[in-house]
């Protein structure tokens, strides 16, 4: 690392009342603070207890083996409904986190038009508008927001069947399979996405960054809100970088050009 | 509970393949008759309830009526419900009713359970309860249309007449049967207890001057295996509340049975269709990618 060109740089910012530790590297930015991580996180273990406990009870012809995981059907029957409760707590917490940047502006009605574009894979880089989060993003937000209602309500119903009454229960009954099953389709999208989808994107949850590439790629509009710079810009400087930099590992491989060897990149092929 | 040896088992909740010993042998329906007509509201058949049932003499409650309690609790199956009907004429009368279980044909609260095996219905009809299996959901609450399932907040179980499924299994009539002194409760077949009924219905609207009586025996839930001879067939909720036209939700018929299923297939479907957005158009990289076309 002694012989890189540029000096190796970092940021660490303690956020979460000190508890918290984001370490921002050189050709990184900061995406997530500690405190939307362990509200994410906490929110995502809720979700997950809350809905295989669920399915379990929700088609026990199909998953009653995962009722064992809780110790059983009345364990996962006992359990349920506070998981619920736990994850409607941190979601609302993560709620008033976001609720914020998920407001719906004029850029998600034009994201959410080029949807096919999107799906399609057909864009290198995202339009320009596109912001912190894009439509789809906030899509998912706000379908968790009256989701987790819808889910928070029917499901108290249906705790406390001898004060609500059948008729109430029975509506609950499929209002909450409802928007349990809508939940279940957003999450494996969201899923997908965040992992295998768009590669450089799982760590903006663990380590709290992401490159820059990641951020002008995905997100130009909020690229060029924290660094001040063109993302299209950016974008075309950093092909052209490493374009001269093949043309000059070539020039180099045919013997047109020695370079100091003090200053060669540690990947640079030797002769 | 009457064990499987004695008494077939004709569905179970939440079961997953088949069910043991169904159709696999020669069996009657049973049927409990209650004559309301000759009902003197002794209440000989809620002691012989819990009597045999093995369960504390628990405290009553008084709300100005003859009813013991309001309405039948986990450890108190049967009910006389009392009720004092002034009719047209002015003339007053005095309407008893034995509340239990129904053991409906189609069972709303076997239909809505979740549990593999907490509610089973034998092929003599008798619907039963095995509280090894419940899980607490409560959802045959919602699903009865007569509120006989009851919650045990101890157990965290859910308890209801079991029609003494381990007596009618050991060829005894049940329990309430052998205490009443008048008469008015029958045991027997359907086909028997449905003739009897109809006959008396008939003898009631001929000599007794009762022209709307008639047999309780709903078929929107398939028909019961407790039927009703009442005075007054045509205003059954005067019987302590008795649903003319008892029904289960669609919760338990329509959306258990095809909706549910199917919002499983279209997830399933969605997880399928994302993996081919991978497959079809790869993953989407942080551009420039390092092996990219020059420009």
């Amino acid at each position: 690392m002694t012989t890189s060109a540029e000096p190796y740089t970092e940021v660490v910012q303690r956020d979460f009342g000190g508890l918290g530790r984001t370490v921002v590297h050189e050709g990184e930015l900061l995406r997530h603070p500690t405190y939307t991580r362990f509200l994410h996180w906490t929110v995502a273990i809720f979700f997950f207890a809350a809905l295989l406990s669920g399915l379990a009870i929700y088609s026990p012809w199909t998953f009653r083996w995962l009722a064992p995981l809780f110790g059983g059907g009345p364990m996962a029957r006992l359990l349920h409904p506070w998981f619920g409760v736990a994850f409607a707590i941190a979601w609302f917490l993560q709620f008033l986190n976001w609720r914020g940047l998920m407001a719906w502006t004029e850029a998600d009605t034009r994201w959410l038009r080029e949807i096919k574009r999107y799906i399609k894979n057909d864009d290198k880089v995202e339009p320009e508008y596109v912001g912190f989060y894009n439509g789809g993003q906030k899509l998912q937000f706000w379908e968790i927001a009256f989701g987790g209602l819808v889910l928070l309500i029917t499901g108290l119903l249906m705790w406390f069947p001898e004060t609500t009454g059948r008729i109430a229960v029975a509506i609950s009954y499929v209002l909450h399979d409802i928007a349990a099953l809508i939940m279940l389709g957003g999450i494996f999208i969201h899923i997908y996405l965040s992992t295998f989808g768009q590669p450089g994107t799982f760590q903006a949850m663990t380590r709290g960054i992401v490159s820059r590439a990641w951020a002008w790629t995905h997100h130009p509009a909020w690229y060029r809100e924290i660094t001040g710079r063109d993302a299209r810009a950016d974008y075309e400087e950093a092909r052209r970088r490493l374009a001269n930099r093949k043309r000059a590992i070539e020039a180099f491989e045919e013997g047109e050009v020695v370079p100091n060897p003090d200053r060669l990149p540690t990947d640079f092929p030797r002769r | 509970m009457a064990t499987e040896r004695t008494l077939q088992i004709l569905q179970i909740s939440g079961h997953v393949g088949t069910v043991p010993g169904g159709g696999m042998q020669r069996e009657l329906e049973v049927c409990k008759l209650v004559d309301v007509t000759t009902c003197i509201g002794c209440k000989a058949c809620e002691v012989a309830c819990v009597e045999w049932n093995k369960y504390p003499f628990r405290e009553t409650t008084f709300d100005n009526t003859y009813q013991t309690m309001p309405s039948t609790e986990w450890n108190y199956w049967n009910l006389i419900k009392f009720n004092e009907h002034q009719r047209e004429d002015g003339t007053l009368m005095w309407l008893m009713r034995k509340d239990q279980c129904m053991h409906c044909a189609d069972p709303g609260c076997l239909r809505a359970c979740p549990a593999d095996g907490a509610i089973v219905q034998y092929t003599n009809g008798i619907v039963d309860f095995n509280q090894e299996n419940c899980i607490g959901c409560q959802y045959c609450v919602s699903g009865c249309p007569f509120n006989i399932p009851k919650f045990n907040s101890s157990t965290k179980t859910v308890f209801k007449c079991t029609l003494c499924s381990d007596r009618v299994g050991a060829g005894l009539e049940p329990a309430c049967i052998k205490a009443c002194p008048t008469g008015c409760l029958h045991f027997g077949t359907k086909s028997e207890m449905k003739d009897l009924a109809e006959a008396r219905a008939t003898q009631l609207r001929e000599q007794s001057g009762f022209a709307d009586a008639g047999v309780y025996d709903p078929s929107s839930i398939g028909g019961t295996h407790v039927i009703y001879v009442l005075h007054d067939a045509k205003h059954p909720e005067l019987y302590g509340g008795l649903p003319a036209d008892p029904q289960i939700p669609f919760s338990y018929t329509y959306w258990k049975w095809l909706a549910k299923p199917a919002g499983l297939v279209i997830a399933l479907l969605g997880l399928l269709a994302l993996f081919f957005h991978y497959i079809f158009t790869g993953p989407r990289r942080p551009q420039p990618e390092p092996n990219e076309e020059e420009i």
